[in-house]
């Protein structure tokens, strides 16, 4: 077991002129100052990566900068599960005594720090550079590829998928933070510019600057009583051409790790952190952990099964559809949500009695996956 | 003698794809041993081109300025009859389920596998 004491989230969009380090100052300080810890308590850090600012030892030079002199401290990077990747390494971390409290933290000025052709071919290359890159395949054709034979398999319509986007953009038009807020309809996503078949413009998450941190300490250091009390993996494939199949993934037998090391089963789960680099992803991961049955993820949004006082509430906060997505720190959001819903100061969103959330990302192509469950002690 | 195999990520007009004597596996990235037994002699083989769209997908956003002129182009996974998947692109009228069979196109300075109707489509 460990505690997240603090969290710290700036809005997401565009932040001229603040690089990667600017943006994860401002996380890690909001994230320090919500723990109540000072930079000298932190032995601890946990970075990912920048694509704006490629770098050997991301956390030695983030330590310097902010002013830490941690006994602990490095980068990993597994793409879009990496914010969770470093939540549940944290979290061994101080469960097996190697540091007290952890700054995990990512910014990345992905929006204004590069042109958007070039952010485009960054992330294409999760693709293989001999098999499918030179196809001109980018990330939404992985996932338009996906989702052409999920939907062929399960008989979900285009509009289904647009559910999610349009509840994600309901859920943001609450958060001052978020990227897009103004409402939009099924409709409005379904006549969005194509991208990559079946996935429109609304269908795929935007490119974004911000940063987010959040502190995993081995004892508590304020009233806050979040722990972090289950965790698990499943890495299938990295390639999207060589993945075993396109309706069945990891997210399933990695979340299910998780719930048996937090001794739950998916019914004791009441809120959901899931990630939603497009709405297929949300759809699937959705569909497979359990959280929706095949087919029905789309038709549940659109009753409010998953709104802010509905029966699982869902990426409140608005998701990487509409909060925004600034690479490592995109799911980052959604734990700091997920610990705004749990400690009660998630306001016009807060939830009713939040008291276990299941959170969940994927990284390549439904190729990573990392699952935590955490919850409010009594 | 062996007829020379073709390999389109190599600038061949053919695929090529690896099997394991050891094991009977049978996989696409070329790579010096078996990935399921670990055996140290996978035999590379021609792939005759014939298969099934496994997925597709219509690109309208392509990455590159070179590439902004072909699009849309369509880009499909397809199982090969060896038993082996690979993404090429495809003939815009494919769906998944369709036969279809490889020729070769230039795509930006290079030659890439290219899937068309094959008789008894679906």
């Amino acid at each position: 077991m460990s505690w997240i004491t603090g969290v710290g989230l700036t809005a997401y969009g565009k932040h001229p002129g603040r690089g990667t380090l600017d943006l994860m100052s401002d996380a890690a300080a909001a994230a320090l100052a919500d723990a109540q810890l000072e930079r000298a308590e932190v032995d601890g850090l946990v970075c990912g990566y920048s694509t704006t600012m490629p770098h050997l030892m991301l956390a030695t030079v983030f330590a310097e900068h902010f002013g830490l002199k941690p006994t602990y401290a490095h980068a990993i990077q597994v793409g879009g599960a990496t914010g969770f990747a470093m939540a549940m390494l944290a979290h061994h971390l101080t469960e097996s005594g190697v540091a007290r409290n952890i700054l995990v933290v990512a910014g990345e000025n992905r929006l204004t720090g590069q042109s958007r052709d070039s952010a485009i071919q960054t992330l294409a290359q999760v693709g293989h550079p001999a098999y499918e890159v030179p196809l001109g395949a980018t990330i939404p054709a992985y996932y338009g590829l996906v989702a052409s034979r999920y939907i062929h398999e399960y008989g979900h319509r285009e509009a289904d998928l647009a559910e999610l986007a349009v509840l994600m953009r309901r859920h943001a038009s609450l958060h001052s933070g978020a990227q897009y807020r103004e409402p939009i309809t099924v409709e409005t996503v379904l006549g969005s510019k194509s991208i990559a078949s079946p996935l429109k413009l609304l269908d795929c998450c935007p490119v974004s600057d911000g940063g987010a941190a959040f502190v995993v300490s081995r004892d508590r250091s304020n009233d806050f009583a979040v722990r972090i009390i289950g965790t698990g993996q499943a890495h299938t494939h990295q390639h999207v051409s060589a993945a075993a199949s396109l309706t069945q993934f990891g997210a399933a037998s990695s979340a299910a790790r998780a719930q048996e090391a937090a001794g739950v089963a998916i019914g004791d789960i009441d809120y959901a952190a899931i990630y939603d680099s497009f709405t297929i992803t949300l759809t699937i991961l959705l569909e497979e952990i359990g959280l929706a049955a095949r087919g029905a993820a789309g038709r549940l949004a659109a009753e409010g099964h998953f709104n802010h006082d509905g029966k699982l509430p869902l990426n409140t906060h608005g998701g990487l559809l509409s909060y925004g997505h600034c690479g490592v720190g995109g799911a980052m959001a959604h734990l700091v949500e997920t610990h705004l819903q749990l400690t009660g100061r998630a306001g016009k969103r807060q939830a009713r009695n939040v008291r276990r959330a299941l959170l969940h990302g994927d990284g390549g192509v439904l190729s990573s996956h990392v699952s935590l469950v955490v919850e409010r002690a009594a | 003698m062996t007829a020379e195999i073709l390999d389109w990520t190599r600038g061949g007009a053919g695929i090529a794809y690896q099997t394991c004597a050891s094991c009977g596996a049978v996989w696409y990235f070329q790579r010096g041993f078996c990935p399921v037994c670990g055996d140290g002699n996978p035999v590379t083989r021609q792939a005759s081109g014939a298969g099934t769209v496994y997925a597709r997908t219509s690109v309208a956003r392509a990455p590159t300025e070179e590439l902004r002129a072909h699009a849309p182009y369509l880009i499909v996974l397809v199982d090969a009859d060896e038993g082996f998947r690979l993404m090429a692109h495809g003939d815009p009228t494919l769906e998944i389920g369709d036969w279809v069979r490889a020729r070769f196109i230039d795509l930006a300075g290079r030659k890439i596998p290219y899937f068309e109707p094959a008789d008894g489509r679906r």
